[in-house]
């Protein structure tokens, strides 16, 4: 079982503002139950704007669950511009890290975060990174999402391409056999890495 | 042996170099992975491997293992019992199918040896691999059955030890625990069919009937006597251990978050148990030392573990229905 930290357990045995909000502001919601892990996110602001409320509810394992238990009490007080800036590290520093392997859980977190904003401004949720050539098909993942996460958090290897955004994790289950898709990933990230020195 | 992987190892490389013009195996898509990642090795590496599917309920098509066996095939490979569900392969027929199309039958009998009645002197089965911490024996050892007559290339190559099988100074000390630990299981062997098997099944019906939205994956009767393995839909394996862990009850996870890898169990996926149900898979084992107050004590802690992280799920039996109906990111 996972090494834990105590605030990850903490969050996870005692999760905060667990539950639905009625005539919520924004609703976020990301994941779904075929990938193991969703979180629907719902808000309500006071008048000057201010997140007065956050509930939420998760499906998925224990890191799940305290990533939106973190999240929560993290976006409470804050105008939706300033929950806004909130990243995915930011939510795993808040639980004094996560394991390696449960990064997309903090991801999952930001993402529902970044669907209730989009949600609260009436914007169709603007996610370029589900567009684009589907690269894992265990998990949807696409180019430009791979090409997101290479970017933001400077990943190295593909094991940490997986650990943050699932893609390639599901079939190189056997050490045997590094599959089609890991190979395709690996492809994606030199274009990311690419990408980023062209960009600086 | 050093364990159940070193056994199964030994013996599909053993009949593979001793019959090096055959270049076919069959096995199955439900094995443990010291049998099925070897498979996939050895697919990579020039040999041909055919994996028998099974059916919902976990079993074989065994016209589909006749058609499979060629004249090329060097060894069958096919477990006696599943480690997930429990479910039991019928071992001797499939041997007597192997015999009359001429290749060799090995059994990954790991979870089998100890738990139901295995007679060697009147089998089918060429070579058996069973596992010391499977029952009650030290961790770390194993042992391999090869039938007198069967030409095998030791895997581990040195000294003449082990009659030229295995070289390498034998661990004395774990072979004596495993002697003992047979003789005791020999001795206890009803006990698992009837107090048990009694306890399993009352731990199964009174979660079933705690705890909605729950199936059983596996065989309901061709199943070993203390294994259940349940699925719970809407809730995720790893964190119902987690909470079961708080309670001082062990148990494991067919769910991908438990594992280290994100692909959920292999065995589950084979059967076709959706998604959905196999994220939510748990295992419970029992063993002669387990007690009535043991069980209860289960049936009293795990439906409300349930329902405390239904309560934190956003899905329910309905949302589920349109999942199914908008969504196809699962792969087969
Ligand atoms: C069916 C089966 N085969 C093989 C093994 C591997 O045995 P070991 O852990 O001794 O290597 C196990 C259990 O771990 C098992 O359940």
């Amino acid at each position: 079982m996972w090494d834990y930290s105590e605030k990850v357990k903490d969050h996870f045995f005692h999760p905060r503002n667990v539950g639905e909000i009625e005539n919520p502001d924004a609703v976020g919601e990301v994941g779904s139950l075929a990938c193991g892990d969703a979180l629907k996110l719902m808000l309500k602001l006071d008048k000057s704007g201010r997140i007065a409320d956050a509930k939420f509810k998760t499906f998925g394992c224990g890191s799940a669950i305290a990533s939106a238990s973190a999240l929560t009490e993290m976006v409470k007080g804050k105008t939706l511009d300033e929950a806004g800036t909130l990243t995915d590290n930011d939510i795993a520093q808040y639980l004094d890290g996560l394991p390696e392997q449960k990064m997309h859980c903090s991801v999952m977190g930001r993402e529902a975060l970044e669907a209730a904003i989009a949600n609260y401004r009436g914007m169709k949720i603007e996610k370029p990174v589900d567009e684009g050539k589907i690269v894992c098909k265990c998990f949807g993942v696409t180019d430009n999402k791979i090409i997101h996460e290479v970017r933001e958090h400077k990943l190295t290897t593909i094991d940490q391409v997986t650990n943050y955004c699932k893609a390639g994790g599901g079939c190189r289950s056997s050490p045997a056999n590094p599959g089609y898709y890991r190979d395709g990933m690996a492809k994606e990230k030199e274009k990311a890495e690419v990408g980023k020195t062209g960009t600086r | 042996m050093s364990c159940g992987t070193e056994s199964d190892n030994a013996a599909i490389w053993g009949i593979l170099h001793a019959n090096p013009h055959k270049r076919h195996i069959v096995t199955t898509r439900v094995e443990h992975p010291a049998v099925y990642n070897l498979g996939k090795y050895l697919a990579l590496n020039g040999y041909h491997v055919t994996e028998l599917g099974v059916d919902s309920s976990g079993m074989l098509n065994l016209q589909e293992l006749t058609d499979a066996i060629r004249e090329d095939t060097a060894i069958v490979s096919i477990m006696y019992a599943n480690n997930e569900t429990g479910v039991i392969f019928p071992v001797e027929e499939i041997g007597h199918i192997v015999k009359e199309k001429g290749s060799i039958l090995h059994t990954d009998a790991v979870q089998a040896v100890g738990k139901i009645p295995l007679n060697l002197s009147k089998s089918t089965i060429d070579l058996l691999t069973l596992s010391g911490h499977k029952l009650h024996a030290p961790k770390g050892v194993g042992a391999l059955f090869i039938r007198k007559g069967i030409t095998f290339t030791p895997f581990i190559i040195g000294g003449h030890q082990e009659k030229n099988r295995r070289g390498g100074t034998e661990n004395v000390p774990s072979i004596i625990g495993l002697g003992k630990a047979c003789e005791l299981a020999k001795k206890y062997m009803s006990e698992e069919q009837t107090r048990v098997k009694q306890l399993r099944d009352k731990a199964e019906d009174e979660i079933l009937k705690k705890a909605p939205d729950t199936r059983v994956n596996g065989h309901k009767t061709k199943r070993l006597p203390n294994t259940t393995n349940l699925s719970f839909e809407f809730v995720e394996g790893e964190a119902i251990l987690l909470l079961l862990n708080e309670k001082g009850i062990c148990a494991s996870s067919g769910s991908a978050c438990t594992s280290g890898s994100l692909e959920p169990s292999h065995v589950l996926r084979a059967m076709g148990v959706p998604f959905t149900a196999v994220h939510g898979s748990i295992r419970l084992s029992l063993s002669r030392y387990n007690t009535i107050e043991d069980v209860d004590y289960v049936i009293e802690h795990l439906p409300p573990i349930i329902r405390r992280l239904r309560e934190i799920s956003p899905y329910s039996k309905e949302t589920k229905v349109k999942e199914q109906a908008g969504k196809i990111s699962a792969r087969v």
